[in-house]
């Protein structure tokens, strides 16, 4: 099993859990988060003070898939998230060692 | 004493409009402070409106209307609002001496609680209140007599402030910069982002403050008449020109018209025409508020140059365009422009100034070397709102922890 973790545009996030679940995922967790790769912040003005915001908003987006399926997983994520812009964003994957489902015990990949 | 019904029930109901502007500068300027520390700025907003309405009510309101002790300062015929069926020294009022004294409260009340902008981010609670009752007695009423009162020495002299651009907005302006010397910067600042958390509050704050204001100059007729009507027209107009003139000069500054600067040039317009709106045609008060608007840009660039930190620009706003309007009415005013007005505006706004600034310079450090006026370090990184109130202004439903006990 694999955890997949994509930070994406949070304009981008429907597009992405549709595409997700059009390969049939099952579950997803997502977060609002800040932080900046290469494309830096951007800067506002209060009264004439200019403030460089470094850390822009973004989704993260977690989710654990069977070894079989994490490729097409990622490709179909990065499709969706993709604008060509900067700033789009990045997705990783992860080895997990162990998953278990809370409700039932069940362990490893029947738990996903 | 001829006490005229419609009057009274527009000074009265002017009364109720010009309370309302605290509440509205409780969320203009809680808006603009970090979300960790709005409710510290509203809750001083309150306390102001309550230490100051009874302080006016006991000590403050003869000192500044009470019989003259020569042109400084009220006697204390009027303490505890006594002897309320009597008529005011040297005022032809045609409504009920109570109403008059309900309504300058409401002076009293929004011109302290301006100050709370220069302590934003650091000031302790406490503290400020106690600052709040003496400052509305050692600094204001002696102001408001200097100006309104008839037997004052400014208005002896011929000075025009037809709603307080000089015993609110200068007096407030130059106390504020005392109290933001005093304080000294906010940690952090200019180097750290210290961005309003939420320009919607701000927004609403500043509509609320524009709307009151309309009791505070169109009531400051004291009659519901021709002069409140001027007062009210010119009122709008400048706000509306100071908007423009404040988004004007941003845009040419740093390429963007914003929205703080449009809430931020409506105020600065209502400021200027504050001393001016029952003395100038339409005309002028469209000049006067553009002024404003341009002011406060420049005052508030002033700031940032000289690295002061009036952390939400009371000086900038209230002080220079206070001033501003002050004095061009010696070249607007419809009747009675002229040399001699200039230099009698002038006075009362150095005096006023001059005596605001220092008294409030004593009045602060003497609170700052004694019980402290400025929260600890840890509080301040923490944020007021919990560390000195145990409150925090916004709970999204996020993990927190379990109630104690």
């Amino acid at each position: 099993m694999k955890l997949v973790t994509a930070v994406v545009k949070p304009f981008k996030l429907d597009d992405v859990k549709q595409a997700l679940h059009d390969l049939g995922v099952a579950g997803m967790t997502v977060a609002e988060v800040h932080g900046h790769g290469r494309q830096r912040g951007h800067s506002e003005v209060y009264r004439g003070a200019e403030y460089v915001v470094d850390f822009v908003p973004k989704v993260r987006l977690e989710v654990v898939v069977d070894d079989a399926t994490v490729t097409t997983v990622v490709d179909a994520i990065v499709d969706a998230a993709r604008t060509g812009q900067i700033g789009d964003g990045k997705v990783w994957v992860t080895a997990v060692e162990e998953l278990v489902r809370i409700r039932t015990g069940e362990r490893g990949p029947d738990a996903l | 004493m001829h006490v005229d019904a419609g009057d009274t029930a527009w000074v009265l109901g002017s009364a109720a409009l010009v309370l309302f502007m605290t509440p509205g500068l409780a969320l203009f300027y809680g808006g603009m402070v970090r979300s960790k520390n709005v409710l510290a700025m509203m809750v001083q907003n309150l306390g102001a409106i309550a230490v100051v309405s009874v302080v006016w009510a006991l000590l403050a309101y003869t000192l500044a209307f009470g019989p003259d002790a020569g042109g400084f300062i009220g006697g204390l015929r009027f303490a505890g609002l006594g002897h309320p069926a009597a008529a005011l020294p040297g005022m032809n009022l045609h409504v009920p001496p109570l109403a008059f004294a309900a309504f300058q409260m409401m002076f009293a009340v929004i011109t302290c609680a301006l100050l709370t902008g220069a302590g934003a981010d650091r000031m302790r609670f406490g503290p400020f209140l106690v600052f709040a009752a003496v400052w509305t007695v050692v600094v204001y009423a002696p102001v408001a007599h200097w100006v309104f009162s008839p037997h004052g020495w400014l208005f002896r002299r011929g000075v025009l402030d037809f709603a307080g651009g000089n015993v609110v907005e200068v007096d407030s302006g130059a106390s504020a910069l005392a109290l933001a010397l005093v304080l000294g910067r906010r940690r952090g600042w200019p180097r750290e982002v210290m961005a309003p958390h939420s320009l919607p509050l701000t927004v609403i704050g500043a509509g609320i403050l524009w709307f009151g204001w309309f009791g505070f100059n169109a009531g400051s007729a004291l009659g519901a008449n021709a002069l409140a009507a001027k007062a009210l027209v010119d009122t709008q107009l400048a706000a509306c020109t100071g908007l423009l003139g404040w988004l004007v000069m941003e845009r040419l500054r740093t390429g963007h018209a914003t929205t703080l600067g449009a809430a931020s040039g409506a105020v600065a317009g209502l400021v200027a025409i504050t001393p001016a709106c029952g003395f100038v045609d339409p005309w002028a008060a469209l000049v006067i508020g553009a002024l404003g608007g341009v002011t406060g840009v420049l005052a508030v660039a002033l700031k940032n140059r000289l690295r002061y930190d009036d952390s939400l620009d009371v000086v900038g706003v209230h002080g220079a365009c206070g001033a501003v309007g002050t004095v061009s009415i010696g070249v607007l005013a419809s009747q009675g422009a002229g040399v001699h007005l200039l230099g009698v505006q002038a006075l009362a706004v150095l005096a006023t100034a001059a005596w605001a600034f220092g008294l409030t310079w004593l009045l602060a450090t003497l609170i700052h070397r004694t019980v402290g006026l400025r929260a600890s370090a840890e509080a301040e990184v923490e944020g007021l709102d919990t560390a000195i109130h145990a409150e925090s202004a916004y709970d999204f439903g996020n993990v927190r922890a379990g109630r104690l006990g």
